[in-house]
């Protein structure tokens, strides 16, 4: 009875007793959802162009990251090391195209995965081979990030809204609205998408894969940047990372692994409901439940959309 | 004309063969060249294996502390040719943290006679301590690792000088009993201990609600899962929730300035906020201004003004043979893998008098090490006066439960704030004995102390 009371009373309770917990607790989870969601953003958009799932998505936050204070610690001045990193990250993209995919055209997925995988090796390597292993700190100020807090007070409590997380919440919509506009309006989108549905078809029709696939690799190089700002300016930059950005998995199951919209609702969903687990319901089981949570969210939609939320239904006739 | 054809077709394919099959006999050369041991155990020298991560999660705390370790002992080979005339060969395993890695790292130096083993992470040194007896090899949990340990009359081959983590706990409470105005000011009170979860974060966990119950006040537990270590902010909006009136942090690697981090953006009061030993400069200078006020144990110095240091200054680092950034020589974790070093080499060179050998055994040094009496006359002919207190082990205590000091960050260095913080004895001592007892019962057959117990030399 106890157990129950904890379970479907007592969260509610506090919710509507300190209302300003509740909403600090939604702002949390939606400033993570959105990063999260930054991230997943990276894998559709590989996945939608190429069909591989790209496992190296996490390791290029770092990756992204890293280049841009290593960059900074050369004596570059900031905005200028941001313009050189997305240089960087374009190199990258040409180099996968070259190196990993090219090679591997008409291979099954499964190769083009472990491809990946290789990837993410190598990258981990090549960067503490470049930039050394210790942490670094995200140059917030040197790129003009707000730093500090408002705080607000709100239905009898205080609401404390960090500038950063205002200012990546603000970023983060914007890509991904610029991403939007870019794949449905223009003319590399419309190509985008047809390689998406057929690499045949987009072939006989004179779209050129490789050009495609560089920059898809390149816009989630930009997507890996931002959310390597935007998450290294919160803690800070460094391998470790890498880890958090493996959060986006349980957003692509959710999402599904070919929508743009899905991958920013899921994102949402995870950020915000595994803040509210953690916070309402974690101390039932002794907390740090949030490290689980999203994959059973994930999960539970599993059962009921293999799809995920906006995938495509997947009907295969034999 | 068709036979000569077909013997052409045979012959190129025979030398494509010979080519192909040469080609991958180079790469595995290659490939295998940085496995193979590097002059490894020569007749005439020493092999101390360094288990260390200079890559991933815990890079940031592994790093000060490998080159803190290798550098000090470089130091010895360079300017005295070693320990007692003998080379020290120095060999790093990458463990990245991991505990599986570790283990390998364990396999791989186990068949060079290695004299001493550092694990450098709880994790690692756990599976390890029933393998040590059995190797011969002694490990050197410097202030980590299984509390229990400390009890050299159950566990002859382990040590874990200066401090176990009970030891820091109690530690820690007890100085936060002093600023309340007395232990008894706790009751009431409620604690909120912040933990990496892993072996490490969960060991003061039996002692912290022992206390707990023996003190009247309350703890909240705040796990962090290695995989969310820059992603703590749920944790701390508990904390928000709960109010602890004081916050303790046992947390390594990317976990520390993140939290002192999302600390300081919770608004959590750093004058309230205590952690055991680990937390390194540059831990809290991430933070900046909002840092100050942090407080975290120690037991040695957090700056470079002493004349190993500049020992290693002179001999390693300008000869180039160090790979740490000359800034950071004499910052706090540097020191800590500089003082770790200073254990093995005493223990090395006590080995040695002991035995009257000058290549010692993993044997010896077991020995050596529970001879050791690192008194204030043997830290200034180190250079090392005022660096750190004097240790002194025994067969039945190997650790010393030294006391340990407060320090506070100032903003750009750490600054001692407390007097000596001697352990609970009366609190920790019980359960210690208790616990080893436990785990000679839980693991059958574990082995009763048959090694000798020598006078100190």
């Amino acid at each position: 009875m106890n157990m129950l009371y904890s379970i479907f009373v007592e969260p509610f309770v506090l919710m509507g007793s300190a209302p300003d917990l509740l909403i600090q607790t939604l702002w949390e989870g939606l400033v993570a959802g959105v990063l999260y969601a930054l991230i997943a953003l990276g894998f559709v958009l590989i996945f939608k162009a190429s069909g591989v799932f790209n496992f190296a998505q996490g390791i290029m936050v770092v990756f992204a990251a890293l280049t841009l204070v290593g960059f900074h610690e050369m004596g570059v001045p900031a905005l200028l090391a941001l313009i050189l990193t997305i240089g960087v990250m374009f190199v990258l993209a040409v180099a996968v195209e070259r190196v990993v995919l090219r090679p591997l055209v008409n291979q099954p997925d499964a190769i083009l995965l472990m491809a990946t995988f290789g990837l993410t090796y190598f990258l981990i390597g090549f960067g503490e081979l470049i930039f050394g292993g210790s942490p670094k700190q995200m140059i917030t100020r040197e790129l003009y990030l707000p730093q500090g807090s408002t705080d607000l007070d709100l239905l009898g409590g205080l609401v404390r809204f960090q500038h950063i997380d205002i200012a990546a919440a603000v970023i983060a919509s914007l890509i991904i609205a610029i991403l939007a506009v870019f794949f449905s309006k223009t003319r590399i989108g419309r190509a985008l998408r047809a390689v998406a549905d057929s690499h045949k078809a987009a072939l006989s029709v004179g779209i050129s894969l490789g050009q495609i696939w560089v920059i898809v690799w390149f816009a989630a190089g930009i997507v890996a940047l931002v959310a390597g700002i935007m998450w290294g300016a919160r803690s800070d930059v460094s391998f470790a990372l890498q880890i958090v950005a493996l959060k986006a998995l349980p957003v692509l199951i959710l999402g599904g692994l070919t929508s743009i919209p899905g991958a920013i609702v899921g994102g949402l969903i995870i950020g915000v409901s595994e803040k509210l687990g953690e916070f309402y319901w974690g101390s039932l089981v002794g907390g740090g439940i949030e490290t689980w949570l999203a994959y059973i969210i994930a999960l539970l939609f599993l059962l009921y959309r293999p799809q995920g939320l906006f995938g495509d239904k997947i009907i295969e006739r034999i | 004309m068709k036979n000569q054809t077909g013997a052409t077709e045979a012959g190129t394919i025979t030398e494509e063969k010979a080519m192909s099959t040469l080609k991958s006999l180079a790469l595995a050369a290659v490939v295998c060249a940085p496995l193979l041991p590097a002059t490894a155990t020569a007749q005439d020298s020493i092999y101390v294996p360094l288990l260390t991560y200079r890559t991933g999660a815990f890079a940031g705390s592994g790093i000060p502390i490998a080159d803190g370790m290798r550098d000090y002992l470089t130091m010895l080979n360079e300017r005295d040719g070693g320990i007692g005339g003998v080379k020290l060969i120095l060999e790093e395993c990458e463990t990245g943290y991991d505990t599986k890695k570790g283990i390998e790292c364990y396999e791989a130096i186990k068949s060079k006679n290695p004299v001493i083993v550092n694990p450098w992470s709880t994790g690692i040194t756990l599976p390890l301590i029933p393998r040590a007896a059995v190797d011969k090899v002694p490990i050197l949990s410097m202030a980590y690792g299984l509390s229990a340990s400390a009890d050299g009359t159950t566990f002859p081959w382990v040590f874990n000088p200066p401090a176990t983590y009970w030891d820091g706990l109690s530690q820690v409470i007890s100085y936060i009993g002093a600023q309340e105005g007395g232990l008894d000011k706790l009751k009431g009170k409620k604690l909120g201990y912040i933990f990496l979860d892993a072996g490490f974060g969960r060991e003061p966990i039996p002692l912290l609600e022992q206390l707990a119950k023996d003190y009247g006040f309350e703890v909240k537990f705040y796990p962090i899962a290695a995989q969310d270590m820059q992603n703590q902010s749920s944790q701390w909006l508990n904390v928000r929730r709960d109010k602890p009136d004081f916050m303790v942090l046992w947390g390594w690697g990317a976990m520390n300035g993140a939290a002192v981090k999302e600390a300081a953006r919770t608004g959590y009061p750093m004058n309230k906020f205590f952690s055991v030993w680990w937390p390194g400069d540059d831990d809290l200078r991430a933070t900046g201004e909002p840092a100050k006020g942090f407080r975290t144990l120690n037991w040695h110095s957090a700056d470079g003004n002493y004349k190993a240091l500049s020992e290693i200054k002179k001999h390693v680092v300008d000869k180039k043979l160090s790979q740490a950034n000359p800034d950071k020589v004499g910052e706090l974790l540097y020191n800590r893998g500089v003082y770790n070093s200073m254990l093995i080499a005493e223990g090395i060179r006590n080995a040695q008098m002991l035995s009257g050998k000058k290549v010692v055994t993993g044997e010896d040094v077991r020995r050596g090490l529970e001879t050791m009496n690192v008194d204030a006359e043997r830290l200034k002919a180190m250079g090392m006066e005022g660096f750190a207190q004097p240790i002194k082990l025994t067969c039945a205590d190997h650790n010393g439960h030294l006391a340990t000091f407060m320090q506070e960050w100032d903003g750009k260095a750490f600054v001692k704030v407390s007097d000596a913080i001697p352990p609970m004895v009366d609190k920790v001592k019980p359960l210690l004995d208790s616990a080893a007892k436990d785990y000679a019962e839980k693991n059958a057959g574990w082995p009763k102390r048959s090694e000798a117990c020598d006078k100190a030399s």
